[in-house]
């Protein structure tokens, strides 16, 4: 079985597509590395790899974590399965 | 079952110093710019010398000019280099260089240019070199236990999947290498940020961890006092973009995988400075490929490991630079670039604990001789750290 996108977490925000040619409407097969097990997911965007993707609905303002780690804020509303990058997430640092 | 580090061995240059070398250059390095024809020229004459152009030297002083020195004393005394011819413009500086390597017990000579002119300075140089050259390959190797091997980490053009694979990659072999009593390096303090409060957490002593928190907030306002809106792309770099890492706390988040899960930092270290005993190292320096790898050569590592997501093509003149990677895409574009492909990770077709092992076997034929791909494919960078404007 494909995995078409990677998790570090199970607490996280986010995954990461993994394979190339992803597009919006695919079902899609999620491997969480820390607890070892598969999630399946409906694609809303085409995200390219490496790009990551919502796995949970999130709010402007809201903390998005990855690793079980803040790494920036939302600045627009995301739905799952929906792509997740520099132009709905900011850093909180500089 | 992976490689028994503490009963392996490999097979290198025992230099006067007693460091073993995995390498055996013969070196031309310019104390200035000025004196990079002349040198490029000593290289050209003699087949097996290599000459170590750069841009600086001129007008440096206090700190800047002392981290000048130290990197270039501590490139000539790196036991990948069999010995050093050093051509300055003048004879002041260049014999405070010559006089920094010859402490070490390495052959070295130095040649200044003013009243000689560069035919002269050439001439005499390159009969230096050719003695040297000759001396050089006749060193015979000899066997050496693996944990004599330092080795030093840096990542770049990191993407997702470097975080995901093979900056962990890299954490499995350091976890390894750490147990089995190596001296490692890690750095790249601004790239920490995010995370710098997980790699205090794995300092030593509190002595430590304080050292490495007042150079992380002295980094932190070097770049609040000059930062724009944002880091004008550079932290993350527009490959980062481009490979998926949104923040820079995302992307510190997957450098600092880098040092494994067991390990501990057992000591901080000033740019080029050597260490003074076996453990994991922390070296407050930029997070720009090649002035870091440049630092970590320059403290006396002998073999470097280097993530890559999006394809960074850095090498090095003296330090085998080891390109792992986990970017499937990046290894079908330009795997001549990649000497371990760990894409294989994200598939679950192979474990972390196999993929550290795969490193380690490439850590090991590299030591024994093998090149790099990026030695292969000619790359030299060799960039030093400036910390202010000349005068």
């Amino acid at each position: 079985m494909t995995i078409h996108f990677v998790v570090h977490d199970e607490g996280d925000s986010v995954g990461v597509v993994v394979v190339e040619g992803l597009s919006a409407s695919n079902r899609i097969n999620g491997w969480v590395m820390d607890q070892d097990k598969m999630i399946e997911f409906d694609a809303k965007s085409d995200i390219p790899i490496g790009h990551k993707l919502a796995i949970k609905s999130i709010k402007a303002g809201d903390t998005i974590i990855k690793y079980g780690v803040d790494i920036g804020k939302a600045v627009a509303d995301i739905a799952a399965g929906e792509h997740l990058h520099v132009h709905n997430v900011k850093t909180k640092r500089w | 079952m992976g490689m028994n580090l503490k009963a392996g061995s490999f097979e290198g240059w025992r230099r006067e110093n007693g460091r073993m070398g995995v390498r055996n250059h013969v070196i031309i390095l310019p104390v200035d710019d000025l004196s990079n024809a002349a040198a490029e020229a000593v290289a050209h004459n003699i087949k097996g010398a290599m000459a170590i152009p750069h841009a600086y030297g001129r007008l440096q002083f206090g700190a800047d000019l002392d981290l000048h020195f130290r990197t270039l004393i501590g490139t000539g005394t790196n036991p990948n280099v069999a010995a050093v011819i050093v051509i300055g413009i003048e004879p002041g500086w260049t014999g405070k260089i010559v006089e920094g390597i010859a402490a070490s017990g390495k052959p070295v000579e130095g040649f200044a240019i003013e009243q000689n002119g560069d035919i002269n300075t050439i001439a005499s140089a390159s009969r230096a070199a050719y003695r040297m050259v000759k001396h050089a390959s006749r060193l015979k190797k000899v066997k050496a236990p693996l944990v004599e091997l330092w080795v030093s980490t840096k990542c770049g053009e990191s993407d997702t999947t470097s975080g995901l694979a093979s900056c962990p990659t890299v954490g499995n072999a350091f976890d390894k290498l750490w147990e089995a009593g190596h001296t490692l390096v890690f750095g790249e303090t601004t790239e920490l940020t995010g995370g710098e409060h997980l790699v205090a957490a794995r300092c030593k002593t509190p002595e430590i961890r304080q050292q490495f928190q007042a150079m992380f907030d002295r980094y932190q306002r070097v770049i609040e006092d000059h930062k724009t809106s944002d880091l004008s792309d550079s932290q993350p770099t527009k490959g980062n973009i481009d490979g998926g890492l949104t923040t820079i706390e995302e992307n510190a988040l997957g450098n600092i995988q880098k040092i494994g899960k067991h390990c501990t930092v057992d000591g901080v270290l000033d740019k080029a400075e050597e260490p003074t005993h076996p453990g994991l190292w922390f070296m407050d320096s930029s997070s720009a490929a090649a002035e870091m790898v440049t630092l970590c050569a320059a403290s006396g590592y002998a073999v470097h490991f280097f993530p890559t997501g999006q394809g960074n093509v850095i090498g090095n003149p003296i330090l085998p630079v080891i390109k792992i990677c986990a970017n499937p895409r990046t290894v079908r574009l330009m795997g001549e670039h990649i000497d371990v492909d760990t894409s294989g990770l994200l598939q679950r077709e192979i474990n972390l604990d196999q993929a550290g092992d795969r490193l380690l076997e490439c850590m090991l034929r590299t030591a024994n001789g093998r090149l790099t791909a990026a030695e292969a494919l000619g790359h030299r960078e060799f960039v030093l750290t400036r910390l202010y404007e000349s005068a």
